[in-house]
């Protein structure tokens, strides 16, 4: 190693020392204290809402923290705006890519630059060429993005940061969207920046990547910092352990099923974004009557496409078989349109991520979000409001709805208060089957109590609940059974009364294939495996 | 040594969403834009007269209210203009921008026209209006759901679409008003059957005007009970608010684009209608006399209600009466009012922000 | 030579539309869609022509550099100010751009007309049109060995200084947006405002800055039309539907300003090509006036269809941008 590079090695890159930012009465981050040499990779591990983004936004210059100190280079810095954080050479390149569609990769990397040279196109493809030789990225500097997978837009996205000269670059999740193949194309390259001499901070949850490409590991869990441990010196389930934290007891109260009856067998679907890239492969399980079913899994697995081929707004291969209570009958919900699933008497409730984009009408007030499930009822061409304005008058009181009145928009409702509107609606249309994804997010303790209870009230009058979650504790002791996703595939369904916080830990963070390679040994280029 | 911060750059204000504003507020500060308009217009009114400004305005009411002929005439004047207003609003509030409607309205009028002068005497006059109506809303509907097809189903750009779709009809109505020039090559038509009022629309009584204010009266409340009242208003509410949830919601989004549409050009057909047999008895490319385009606006400054609608259109239609005195009394040109009205939209359009947004100004301390 | 005649003809046709595309095209492309060009072009027409007409009413031997020179700055005094309104309204007001852009043709044709009107009124004249026959002369001065060059000089040496600058315009635009960082920035704003802003571009200021360049431009083109097309004589409505013609052929045009060069030629062709058909009726000739819009809107069709993405109007076109509170 040259002599600069050991002489940098003397001081951290980057350092942080106490920091701590508050969202309101929400710690984002607790005093958490990290630093990162020059030549080294540095994994930040954590579970959803464990406050990883916040942290390195703070670094990026999107966030200001609220105390502590950050230094570059030994040296106290103040960051406020990204390009503040340029000119200390730091550069992140975030999990929504900022791409202008139409443009050229040349046009988009040096959009918003200032050169002193001047402008020309030619030069700047010759020196993102040149950069690209120098670290192994396989990029046509003329490519339009449209054009590009999301492998290669977000190759742009580290060439933008690295032609602006970046020193210490931040990835948040930067594999969430590669395959397992661009994924060990994109860790050699990163190996190979380490190796020149930059400090890289990698945001991630999976631990075999951890494992395989950092130097160190520094975990949080809760906005809280737990430690830095040296990769090699650590394993899998040390690094479990430190992410879920202890079980924390929530006290949800959960009745034993009664006489549980299959409602609904999904076999085999599969399913691909518009990017082509497979979001569900060969999915398979049962939901039972009367049972709450859990999805674990990191955020972006597949629970929202498995949950909305279900609900017939995405187009999947395979089979969704529904058992009819009423008539007996069982029916193939694939491909079939929302209107279609309604009309063959299948009482599906659905109690989407998006809440107000797609649960409900923002600017439409309470009564007529309530009417969304059931304003096609009763003849005649016009809208029967009388029902719907008692049962808005009815959930309001019923879930405790803080708002002026059944008239009130929406969008001017707390999240909390939003949320109760939205599951009293499904809930409302006495389901037989509901699907909540991450009801509770968002939410204050007591919010997320009442749609505990009213789950657990949906399970105890029959109907087959299906519970996304990112709360391992939660799911723990609310549901009955907990399905691991991973990657879009099933890693394993557990007991929730019998499994572990860590077992579904490492069951979330390794897909099957993993399981296979770690077993034989070859842990560390498991990213391989597909 | 922290390094310090390139100067914190503070913002002299910033600009936030309002949460909501009092409904009183709201309109208060839409009557005070209108006011200050008011003020603005007389003042330009008075450069270019040297009058005093208050007889200019007493000059504008006498334009509007001086005598029943001219109130009859500004009812008339409404009533074309909240038609075509009405018309273009279920499309407005699916948030489809149907800025085609003075084509939808010209080949309404045309069709009217058409039926007037080829079946003028074939058949009786009762049968003739059910046919006129008929083939008014028909040319109404085709000319609104071209573009709405090709939007729905290769999301073609509709402002764009629509709008070329009005300098098709306005021309294809210069062929026409040609062919069927009287005398020949004239490039008038004239008044068409004007011996037979056959395809003419009956008067009551003695005011010219009362049926075409009474026939926009019932489209105007039968819209409003539409939007908010009917299933299908409200699916195009929910359209327009989120695709995303009328599709959670299994609401069928193409067919609600065409089918409102559908509704928005035949309305345009019956203004067109009412406008060729019902008013003006012969056909021109100024039929529709922009009101196409003025709709727009009406229709925007109504917030998509129909029955605001009555106000906005009413302001308008008295700018262009009252306008239209004052040049004639000052010697101006008529076209005075066209920016009379011009001035007007503009302080409304700007007060919106002031009822959405709030300006808050930098506080003394600004946090650290 | 009737062709060359009617090439001549066409380009004369073309010039004002060619302006009013080259402005549009910028202002599209910094995300406004302002309706308001049609007005707009009326206001750069009818300044010039005040400017003018006070300028020969007030002067006993017309200058040409000054008979020149008053009527561009004042034209393009007018149509700057047309550009603020709107920018002012949409930009800063964030108001409907549809709503904005109709109100301000309203007002801009209102504007025309009104002073088209009463200045004749001050003339003393009854009929509705103002002559400005010596400034119309001056703008009207083309290279003096046009004649000599037979069809070629008659087709493409015999136009006036504002045909040429027209065609420049376009060009130097169609360098700009192509080959520079203002055009990249410009376009960034245009498609993904949000992402120019994270590069730190000002987009509230590139969209006032295109706005208002892109209706100077435009308002060049009601200039051209009343000063060398209409022989300085002013009628009411005589420039017609020519401002919707130049928003149709920024379409065609694909929001290229050098395609816009031959797009204004066809267009200008297109709208004259009736009398130039032998047999054709005066109603007939009503049906090819349509010609330019059927050709458009099948371009617009075919490009929806096609979905080739450079084709596309800008993504972020007609939509307001408002940076959320972090």
């Amino acid at each position: 190693m040259s002599k600069a590079v050991k002489q940098k090695d003397a001081v951290p890159a980057i350092r942080l020392q106490n920091i701590t930012k508050r969202f309101g009465s929400v710690v984002a981050n607790d005093n958490v204290s990290l630093s990162v040499q020059h030549g080294q990779i540095l994994s930040i591990l954590g579970e959803n809402g464990s406050g990883k983004t916040t942290l390195m936004n703070m670094i990026a210059g999107i966030y200001y923290p609220d105390h502590g100190q950050i230094f570059v280079d030994g040296k106290e810095v103040v960051i406020r705006s990204p390009k503040d954080a340029f000119q200390y050479g730091i550069g992140m390149i975030h999990q929504h890519f900022k791409l202008v569609d139409v443009f050229s990769a040349t046009e988009n990397i040096v959009l918003g630059l200032d050169e002193k040279e001047g402008f020309s196109l030619k030069r700047s493809a010759k020196r993102i060429m040149q950069i690209s030789l120098q670290y192994g990225f396989d990029l046509d500097p003329d490519k339009k993005i449209y054009e590009m997978s999301v492998s290669e837009k977000q190759t742009v996205e580290i060439l933008k940061v690295l032609y602006r000269g970046a020193d210490i670059l931040i990835l948040d999740e930067p594999t969430a969207v590669l395959t397992p193949q661009e994924t060990e194309k994109l860790f050699a390259v990163l190996r190979r920046m380490r190796d020149s001499g930059k400090a890289i901070i990698i945001i991630t949850h999976k631990l075999h990547e951890v494992l395989s490409l950092s130097d160190q590991v520094a975990v949080l869990c809760k906005g809280r910092y737990i430690g830095t441990v040296n990769t090699a010196e650590t394993n899998e389930s040390e690094l479990t352990e430190m992410m879920v934290g202890k079980k924390v007891s929530l006290n949800i109260a959960r009745s034993e099923p009664k006489d549980p009856v299959d409602r609904l067998v999904v076999e085999g679907i599969t399913c691909r974004n518009r990017e082509g890239a497979e979001m569900l492969h060969d999915v398979s399980f049962t939901a039972r009557s009367g049972e709450i079913l859990g999805i674990a899994g990191i955020a972006g697995s597949g629970q929202r496409e498995l949950l909305e081929a279900i609900a017939g707004l995405q187009h999947v291969d395979g089979r969704i078989l529904y058992h009819n209570p009423k008539t007996g009958q069982t029916d193939d919900l694939r491909d079939k349109t929302p209107l279609q699933i309604r009309e063959l008497g299948v009482r599906l409730s659905f109690v989407p991520e998006d809440r107000l984009g797609m649960g409900l009408v923002g600017n439409m007030d309470i009564v007529d979000n309530i009417m969304l499930r059931s304003y096609r009822k009763g003849k005649g061409m016009f809208l029967e409001r009388k029902n719907p304005k008692s049962l808005a008058e009815k959930i309001i009181h019923d879930l405790e709805v803080v708002t002026p009145s059944a008239n009130t928009p929406v969008r001017r409702l707390s999240g909390g208060n939003v949320q109760k509107v939205l599951v009293g609606r499904e809930i409302a249309a006495s389901p037989t089957v509901l699907m909540a994804a991450y009801p509770v997010r968002g939410l204050d303790i007591n919010a997320s109590f009442t749609i505990y209870n009213l789950l657990n009230q949906q399970k105890e009058n029959g109907v087959a609940v299906i519970f996304v979650g990112e709360d391992l504790d939660v799911l723990l002791e609310l549901c009955d059974r907990i399905m691991v996703i991973s990657s879009g595939k099933i890693a394993g369904t557990v007991d929730a009364r019998t499994a572990t916080k860590e077992e579904i830990g490492l069951m979330m963070t390794k897909n099957s294939a993993d399981h296979d390679r770690a077993q034989e040994g070859g842990a560390e280029h498991a990213a391989e495996t597909a | 040594m922290p390094q310090k911060p390139h100067k914190a750059k503070e913002p002299l204000f910033h600009i936030a969403k309002r949460d909501a504003i009092v409904w009183w507020k709201a309109w208060g500060i839409r009557i005070a834009a209108i006011l200050i308009a008011l003020v603005f217009s007389g003042v330009v009114s008075y450069l270019l007269t040297g009058e005093n400004p208050l007889r200019i305005y007493a000059k504008m009411l006498e334009g509007a209210f001086g005598t029943q002929r001219r109130v009859w005439g500004l009812l008339q004047n409404l009533a074309m203009l909240l038609c075509v207003s009405v018309a273009v609003t279920p499309a407005f509030k699916m948030r489809f921008w149907n800025i085609g409607a003075e084509g939808q309205v010209l080949v309404g009028g045309l069709a009217s026209a058409a039926c007037m002068i080829l079946l003028g005497d074939k058949l009786p006059n009762a049968v003739l209006l059910i046919v006129i109506l008929a083939a008014s809303i028909l040319a109404g509907a085709v000319w609104a759901v071209i573009p709405a097809v090709f939007r729905a189903k290769w999301m073609t750009n509709e402002t764009l679409f629509t709008l070329m779709m009005n300098y098709i009809a306005i021309q294809l109505v210069s062929f026409f008003v040609y062919k069927w020039s009287v005398p020949k090559g004239s490039g008038q038509v004239g008044v068409i059957n004007r011996a037979t009022h056959a395809g003419w629309l009956p008067v009551i009584g003695r005011y010219d005007y009362l049926l075409n204010i009474l026939i926009v009266a019932a489209i105007t409340f039968i819209m409003y009970v539409y939007l908010k009242y009917s299933k299908q208003g409200y699916e195009i509410a929910v359209v327009g608010e989120s695709e995303n949830t009328a599709r959670y919601i299994g609401i069928p989004v193409q067919k609600v684009i065409i089918r409102t549409m559908l509704i928005s050009g035949a309305i345009c057909g019956i203004a067109g209608m009412l406008l060729v047999s019902g008013t003006d008895h012969t056909i021109s490319r100024d039929t529709a006399a922009g009101r196409g385009f003025t709709a727009i606006m009406v229709s925007w400054l109504a917030k998509f209600n129909p029955i605001f609608m009555v106000l906005t259109s009413f302001l308008i239609a008295f700018l262009e009466k009252g306008a239209t005195e004052i040049s004639t009394a000052f010697g101006l040109n008529e076209s005075f009012s066209d920016i009379i009205t011009g001035i007007i939209i503009f302080f409304i359009i700007g007060c919106e922000f002031f009822i959405q947004y709030t300006v808050k100004f930098r506080e003394k301390e600004a946090a650290k | 030579m009737i062709w060359a005649g009617f090439l001549q003809r066409a380009i004369m046709q073309g010039i004002p539309l060619l302006y009013g595309s080259t402005g549009e095209i910028i202002t599209e492309k910094s995300g406004n869609l302002n309706l308001g060009i049609p007005g707009i072009m009326y206001v750069g027409g009818i300044s010039g022509v005040i400017g003018a007409f006070l300028y020969e009413q007030n002067t006993a031997s017309v200058n040409p550099v000054l008979a020149v020179l008053i009527p561009l700055v004042c034209s393009m005094l007018g149509s700057l100010l047309m550009g603020l309104i709107y920018s002012f309204l949409t930009v800063s007001l964030r108001a409907n751009q549809n709503v904005t852009g109709l109100a301000l043709t309203t007002f801009g044709v209102g504007f025309g007309n009104f002073f088209g009107g009463s200045l004749s009124k001050l003339t003393g004249s009854d009929i509705p049109s103002i002559s400005l026959t010596a400034t119309s002369n001056c703008f009207r001065t083309s290279l003096p060995f046009a004649e000599k060059c037979g069809w070629f000089g008659q087709v493409f040496l015999s136009h006036s200084f504002l045909a040429y600058a027209a065609v420049i315009i376009a060009v130097v635009t169609s360098l700009i947006l192509s080959r520079t960082r203002v055009g990249l920035h410009l376009r960034a704003v245009g498609e993904n405002p949000a992402t120019a802003d994270a590069a730190g571009i000002n987009v509230g200021r590139y969209k006032y800055f295109a706005t208002c360049i892109g209706s100077v431009i435009a308002g060049l083109g009601g200039l051209y039309y009343v000063m060398d097309y209409a022989n300085g004589v002013w009628s009411n409505d005589g420039f017609g539907d020519r401002g919707w013609l130049a928003i149709a052929l920024v379409i065609f045009a694909v929001w290229r300003p050098n395609i816009s060069i031959f797009g204004s030629i066809l267009f200008g062709g297109l709208y004259i090509v009736h009398n130039y058909i032998p047999g054709l009726d005066v109603s007939g000739q009503e049906l090819f006036k349509m010609l330019p819009y059927v050709v458009t809107i099948l371009f617009l069709v075919f490009i929806s269809m096609r979905r080739k993405r450079e084709a596309q109007p800008p993504a972020h076109l007609g939509l307001p941008y408002f940076r959320e509170e972090r």
